[in-house]
């Protein structure tokens, strides 16, 4: 009953920068790249902080074979405040962890780099001089027996977080994270909870070549006993951050590795966001979009091109991976009556087949047409640009499927 | 009794006669450069000591032989009270694990179980050093660690027949014991995956004296096989533990046999205890067949730990007289290797210490013998008496917070869902 899409197609350079761009600064490459960078400038401005959809965050990217591709984010209601501080998604990151570190002294960081280095993102720059090497614990390259060693901690007492640093090296820890962080606490009949956060980027970056371009949400699904979440933006980032520090579940946290310069204004009271719950990103009529982590900011490009062609999509950041939010998906199916789900896992077995399942099961009688995924090709991720566009979903896909869908 | 790693060049197991059963192992022979290394190593005149090589200068060393013999000076090893109490030890160990052989024929227990009979010494040895706050992390052959750390023997029991009154509420099966209130971290069913656990725990005691300076002491013990010894996460751990000095053992019960897989066959240097000083720790050989020299070498261990000084890797030379597990037909192995390692029973040695030093009468004994086969027959009965999971148990558990099986197409999480309880929720 429901159609996969893959994309296909060439992908078209996308230059609509509208009026309301605004250049923040450059940034260098992305930390953590080694030796022979290229000059990568992101660049991101702010949202106005007005209500409605019209208000708009631009994602630029430029790299040195000069296509634009251009996405836009449009802010979420709850998280736009006229005060607030201004920051990027990684300093989020850190800002959600440093609150929670202050908050509770059980709570730490393991990884690679994570102390002295800072985190190969820059997540946890500076926390290691505030508290400490033992609390901020660099560890050697042993994916496997660092994580097993945070949920030893986990079960005595301790709250870590362990950082992958890219999620991708997380494979080598499968072992520990299938079979102790997901089942310990039922095999243990109850005795023993494991808090941990395993938290890393993932996902497709600028040509980091197949290995580092891993989708590792689809491979964690299945395991029995975890949580998935994947932030999308500061806002939710530091939400998320904070919350999965909180809960007594283990949480998987899906950073992205081209989402860490973005830049919004969040506020300067605490707050968190809801684990389970899914984020409305843009309201609308005619149909339904799912989407999480960098997918959205395609998503809210093409939203763009579909309002000035005359739709009215319902954009959705599903946000909680591992379970699914049904109640705000399946509110949102009964009254646009249309689902296209765009994400970045492979087409086989990804995010996107169990989210196709879940909504034929439970909102079957509400459909008008098919289900349809639109998901990364079933391909490793090539190295070279125009290749790697094309097994990512690309705006222009996402327009022509919500066309067919709308006909 | 003499242990087999004296002088030379010596067989494996023990007298000159077995010589033909496998390859003699060479012993700290005068100038030999280690396996697999450019670099030659001194080693001292004394047979005692093993350095690790020449250039680092490490104050660690491997220590082969720690405790020669049982009688030193004409001190004793232990008192009365403590024999008694390693004895009752290691007899419910044998027994509990003899009546898991007989419940399983009959149909009581199922899946992999694996029995701990004849290293008995080495849980005991261990184990009853630590306090209720020591962890404990062990591996598939765990009834033995749960019962000495503390676990009663009905809750065990219990726990293999599947009943709620398990240790884990029937969740986890034998492979599988957890206690909470007496720090029992697993049971782990793959091989070596336990390790990084206990390394975790370790990390724990490390971290409450120094970041949240409590007052702890804390140590951890960590069992495995030697099979678990050729597996990446046994040394990524004992570098772990080494660099941080954090308070851990790493126990080797080397039974000399992985399934079928002899030790000798799948290790290119069968010595184990060698391993620890490549990685800055003190690695320790030790006659596993004997829980008093087990006992002296796990006191400097655990000292070591308590006191800050890092981790001890202890290789026990020990062997199980039952199969691999209850469904292992043990055919592989000599008849005449598991008679020698037979006649070293340890629960057959401890007596005749017992006896020879005047420790205690074979009355005594005796009645201790009763006293645990009542218990084990007692744990039998109340975990067939007890009751077997109802469906509500099936979806308790899965979460911490059970918030985590998500919001329902009708607004609310599921674990409100009433049926959630009855454990026919759709999750």
């Amino acid at each position: 009953m429901s159609a996969i899409i893959q994309g296909t197609g060439a992908a078209t350079a996308l230059t609509t920068l509208n009026s309301k761009k605004l250049v923040a600064r450059s940034r260098t490459s992305l930390p953590g790249v080694d030796a022979g960078r290229r000059k990568r400038c992101i660049v991101a401005a702010g949202s106005d902080a007005s209500k409605s959809f019209g208000s708009s965050s631009l994602l630029t990217l430029r790299h040195s074979h000069k296509l634009f591709a251009n996405a836009v984010a449009t802010k979420a209601d709850t998280s736009a405040t006229t005060t607030g501080h201004e920051l990027l998604l990684f300093e989020a990151l850190q800002e959600g962890l440093e609150e929670e570190m202050d908050r509770d002294p059980h709570v730490c960081v393991m990884g690679e780099d994570v102390g002295h280095y800072g985190g190969s993102y820059k997540v946890t720059k500076g926390l290691a001089d505030k508290f400490g090497d033992l609390r901020v614990l660099d560890t050697p390259i042993c994916e496997n027996a660092f994580t097993g060693m945070g949920i030893g901690a986990a079960m005595t007492g301790l709250r870590p977080v362990i950082e992958g640093m890219n999620m991708g090296f997380l494979l080598l820890a499968f072992n520990q994270i299938s079979n102790n962080c997901g089942m310990l606490h039922y095999t243990s009949g109850g005795q023993f909870t494991i808090p941990v956060v395993i938290r890393g980027p993932g996902g497709v970056g600028r040509q980091l070549g197949a290995e580092h371009s891993q989708r590792l949400e689809s491979y964690f699904q299945s395991i029995p006993g975890i949580q998935m979440v994947a932030c999308s933006t500061p806002y939710n980032a530091k939400g998320l951050m904070k919350a999965a520090i909180r809960s007594e579940n283990p949480v998987i946290l899906f950073e992205h590795v081209l989402l860490y310069n973005l830049k919004e204004k969040i506020p300067d009271e605490e707050y968190i966001c809801n684990l389970e719950e899914a984020e409305m990103v843009r309201p609308g009529e005619h149909i339904t979009i799912l989407t999480y982590s960098r997918m959205r900011y395609h998503v809210m490009q093409a939203a763009k091109t579909l309002v000035n062609k005359g739709y009215d999509p319902e954009v959705i950041d599903i946000r909680s991976l591992k379970p699914f939010d049904l109640y705000t998906i399946g509110n949102s199916v009964k009254k646009t009556h249309r689902v296209l789900i765009v994400e970045e896992c492979m087409r086989t077995g990804g995010i996107g087949a169990s989210l196709t399942a879940a909504i034929n099961e439970n909102f079957h009688d509400y459909l008008d047409a098919p289900v349809m995924c639109l998901s990364s090709q079933d391909v490793p991720t090539p190295y070279a640009g125009t290749l790697e566009e094309w097994t990512v979903v690309q705006p222009a896909q996402i327009v022509t499927a919500v066309e067919q869908l709308c006909q | 009794m003499a242990t087999s790693f004296s002088s030379a060049t010596i067989p494996l197991h023990g007298s000159q006669e077995n010589r033909l059963l496998l390859p003699p192992i060479r012993l700290a022979p005068s100038s030999s450069s280690f396996l697999g290394s450019t670099r030659s190593l001194t080693i001292p005149s004394s047979r005692r000591l093993y350095h690790a090589h020449a250039a680092r200068r490490s104050p660690v060393v491997g220590v082969q032989e720690v405790v020669k013999d049982k009688k030193i000076t004409n001190t004793l090893l232990i008192t009365k009270e403590e024999g008694l109490v390693l004895y009752e030890d290691m007899i419910l160990g044998r027994s509990f694990e003899d009546m898991c052989a007989q419940m399983y024929y009959r149909g009581k227990m199922f899946g992999f179980v694996h029995l701990y009979n004849g290293q008995e010494a080495v849980s005991t040895g261990f184990i009853k050093l630590l306090t209720q706050s020591d962890s404990v992390v062990s591996t598939y052959r765990d009834h033995v660690h749960a019962l000495s750390k503390g676990v009663s023997a009905r809750a065990v029991m219990s726990e293999l027949f599947g009943k709620v009154t398990g240790c884990c509420r029937g969740q986890g099966g034998s492979m599988h014991m957890f206690s909470k209130e007496h720090n029992v971290l697993g049971g782990f069913a793959f091989i070596g995956e336990g390790i990084p656990v206990a390394t975790g725990a370790a990390f724990t005691s490390k971290y409450k004296r120094e970041v949240l300076k409590q007052d702890c002491e804390d140590v951890t013990i960590a069992f495995f096989g030697d099979g678990t010894c050729n597996n990446g996460q046994f040394y990524e751990c004992l570098n772990m533990a080494a660099l941080y000095k954090l308070p851990i053992i790493f126990v080797v019960e080397n039974n000399l046999w992985a399934i079928g897989m002899s030790h000798l066959r799948s290790t290119s240097d069968p010595e184990i205890w060698k391993k620890g000083p490549a990685f800055g720790m003190p690695g320790v050989h030790v006659d596993g067949m004997d829980v008093l020299k087990v006992r002296e070498v796990a006191k400097e261990a655990v000292t070591r730990a308590r006191r800050g000084e890092g981790p001890t890797l202890v290789e026990c030379e020990t062997y199980r007289f039952r199969g691999h597990s209850l469904a292992d037909p043990d055919e592989l192995r000599d008849a005449a290797e598991k008679a020698k390692y037979a006649a070293r029973d340890p629960i057959t040695a401890l007596k005749k210490y017992l006896v020879e030093n005047k420790l205690a009468n074979e009355a005594e004994l005796k009645s201790i013998e009763k006293k645990i086969d009542e218990l084990v027959e007692e744990a039998v009965e109340f975990a067939d008496a007890s009751p077997q999971p109802g469906r509500s148990q099936l979806l308790e558990n899965v979460f911490a917070d059970p918030k985590g099986f998500g919001i329902g197409p009708d607004g609310r999480y599921r674990c409100e869902d009433p049926k959630f309880t009855e454990g026919t929720a759709q999750v």
